[in-house]
């Protein structure tokens, strides 16, 4: 079975990019969808014949909840002998990043976000192999020309691809992109390309009051522009 | 060995603009410009590293292909693209279409069809330079071969700008400096920019009939100032070669004269259309018919003697939004107004000065 990380920040189109790929790929594909809250995604996905599961983090950081889970999604595609399982996630804290070293990594990111989006998305977008902007068709070529620029600033390796997620516009250039460069999950075990952000605080186990009285753990303080710099304890 | 990582940042930094954007670009800490980019990754600690999401080796290869990659773009020269050819393929029942056709830079080719009749389908195959990997089946020819690979995936390779009827401006920014954005974004030397901008303002003025200053909001702007600011710019500030429009119609532009714009900057322009002035403006016109190319018109002069008759109702028409637009009536003798033989508009100078201009 091969496998992709599809990620992104919350509605910016991943659901309509991976649809749009499975009316072109010829393989049979199953999708993991993981979320925070509620996802009603999976309607979508069942009413186009995609076989899919939801993982809802809940009061888990979202990405963490990924990791601990992907080895039993990838069990479950193998399961139901698909021959491509894809895993679409929210990076919505805009740092962490589900990408895995040899598996293909893509990061959706939409042009109505704004021009310094890009740059303001961490490891999700700078270590994605492949970069798929989406709603390119609501605004101006310059602002597309701007924004693809601000991506390659931001991910100067990715091959970049624009998708319509509506009408499948350059869904064929992604599809092509996406064979080239996957390869069957092999035996080894699988490895982060970048560890998750420390998250290990007072506020982790359930603390709600504020205070540098209650912050313990992993803290960092906060740099003002009028005293001396922050401090990590 | 790769010279960027072991050569000494300061000699880099005078050399390369986008060292220094580099490291304000990342929120590194500002190096020791004795080091080498390697040696002052090897001084990083782990929380460093943690807070720009990346491994020491990731960083190497991120700052490599940055430097590379963005010099690659300021260095680009626009290769020119003389002329598309399309390859035929199939149409929706699969029955082949017409074999073979050539378009030629500074040429407007019409395609045209009813709703339905793969008139997008055509644009998106062009704009992908499909290579016998869409449904249609068709491949598409620059300057007689095969576009190279990174035409088709590096974004700023892509030698395809694309205008539609539903394209917005979003960004809040000012004509001026959004244009000074977008000439920034190719990487323009900087003492160039500024006359190009003026350029495209002063450009962009000509095709509307509602002119606006540089200093206006570009989301503020009216559907007709917005799509001259989008023409303007796509013909002089955007690098690709080909254009592609769809549906730009009644957009209270010139249509005439912002196809001729194009033209000029030596574009290679299709445009999806069902209006007849755009489509007798074109020098080759596309017929498709239930997905296929159905056969292809090169307009003769009958057609063309009839351009200048419909342009000059076209410019009339114009002339009476803006006389709704200035809260003026339209209470004069119109079928005079229009009548073939008054070319100029001299009976109606109570309204307009010798510009056309509302007064």
């Amino acid at each position: 079975m091969k496998f992709i990380t599809f990620s992104g920040p919350p509605s910016c189109g991943k659901t309509s990019v991976i649809l749009r790929l499975g009316e072109v790929l010829k393989e049979s594909f199953g999708v993991v969808k993981f979320d925070c809250f509620t996802s009603f995604d999976s309607r979508i996905y069942d009413k186009a014949g995609i076989p899919n599961q939801t993982g809802i983090s809940g009061t888990l950081c979202p990405d963490h909840f990924f990791v601990s889970n992907i080895d039993a999604c990838l069990k479950w595609g193998e399961r139901n002998r698909l021959l491509l399982l894809i895993s679409e996630s929210a990076g919505l804290c805009n740092r962490c990043s589900p990408h895995i070293q040899n598996i293909p990594a893509v990061c959706v990111i939409d042009v109505l976000s704004g021009v310094g989006a890009p740059q303001k998305i961490g490891p999700m977008l700078k270590l994605a192999d492949i970069v798929v902007i989406t709603k390119g068709d609501l605004v101006s070529q310059a602002e597309r020309e701007v924004f693809a620029l601000h991506t390659i600033r931001a991910n100067p390796r990715a091959e970049i691809y624009a998708v319509n997620g509506l009408t499948g516009q350059g869904i064929f250039a992604l599809a092509a992109a996406l064979k080239r460069r996957c390869v069957p999950v092999g035996a080894e075990p699988l490895r982060l390309r970048f560890s998750m952000p420390a998250a290990i605080c007072s506020y982790c186990f359930g603390e709600t009051q504020v205070g540098s009285r209650y912050s313990t753990g992993t803290i960092k303080q906060m740099r003002f522009t009028d005293q001396d710099q922050g401090e990590r304890l | 060995m790769n010279d960027l990582l072991h050569t000494p940042l300061g000699r880099l930094w005078d050399k390369s603009p986008f060292v220094a954007d580099f490291f304000a670009e990342t929120e590194l800490a500002a190096p020791d410009k004795a080091l080498t980019f390697a040696e002052y990754v090897q001084r990083m600690d782990q929380f460093q590293f943690a807070d720009c999401g990346m491994s020491a080796e990731q960083l190497m290869e991120y700052f490599t292909a940055y430097i590379q990659r963005l010099e690659a773009i300021g260095r680009k020269e626009n290769k020119e693209i003389k002329s598309l050819t399309i390859l035929g393929g199939r149409g929706k029942s699969g029955c082949p279409e017409l074999s073979e056709f050539t378009v030629r830079s500074g040429e407007i080719a019409c395609v045209v069809g009813p709703t339905g009749s793969g008139k997008s389908r055509l644009l998106e195959d062009i704009e992908y330079l499909a290579q016998g990997d869409t449904p249609t089946g068709r491949r598409i020819l620059l300057n007689g071969s095969e576009p190279e690979p990174h035409m088709r995936w590096a974004a700023e390779d892509k030698p395809v700008a694309q205008l539609s009827q539903n394209m917005n401006f979003i960004m809040d920014l000012s004509v001026r400096d959004f244009l000074m954005q977008h000439a920034e974004s190719r990487l323009l030397p900087e003492n160039t920019r500024q006359s190009l901008v003026q350029n495209v303002i002063a450009c962009a003025n000509t095709l509307t009939g509602e002119p606006f200053s540089d200093g206006a909001l570009i989301t503020t702007l009216s559907g007709g100032q917005s799509r001259a600011l989008m023409i303007a710019d796509t013909a002089i500030l955007s690098a690709s070669p080909i254009v592609l429009i769809d549906e730009i119609e009644n957009a209270g532009v010139d249509r005439v004269l912002a196809l001729n714009m194009l033209v000029k900057k030596d574009k290679l322009v299709f445009a999806a259309t069902h209006d007849p002035l755009i489509a007798m403006a074109g020098t080759k016109r596309i017929v498709l018919n239930n997905g296929g190319i159905q056969r292809v018109i090169s307009p003769e002069k009958a057609e063309r003697d009839n351009i200048s008759c419909l342009s000059s109702i076209d410019q009339k028409l114009m002339r009476l939004r803006a006389l709704v637009r200035a809260g003026r009536q339209i209470d004069f003798n119109l079928e005079e107004y229009f009548s073939p033989q008054k070319t100029d508009i001299e009976n109606f100078s109570i309204y307009f000065n010798e510009k056309g201009e509302e007064k």
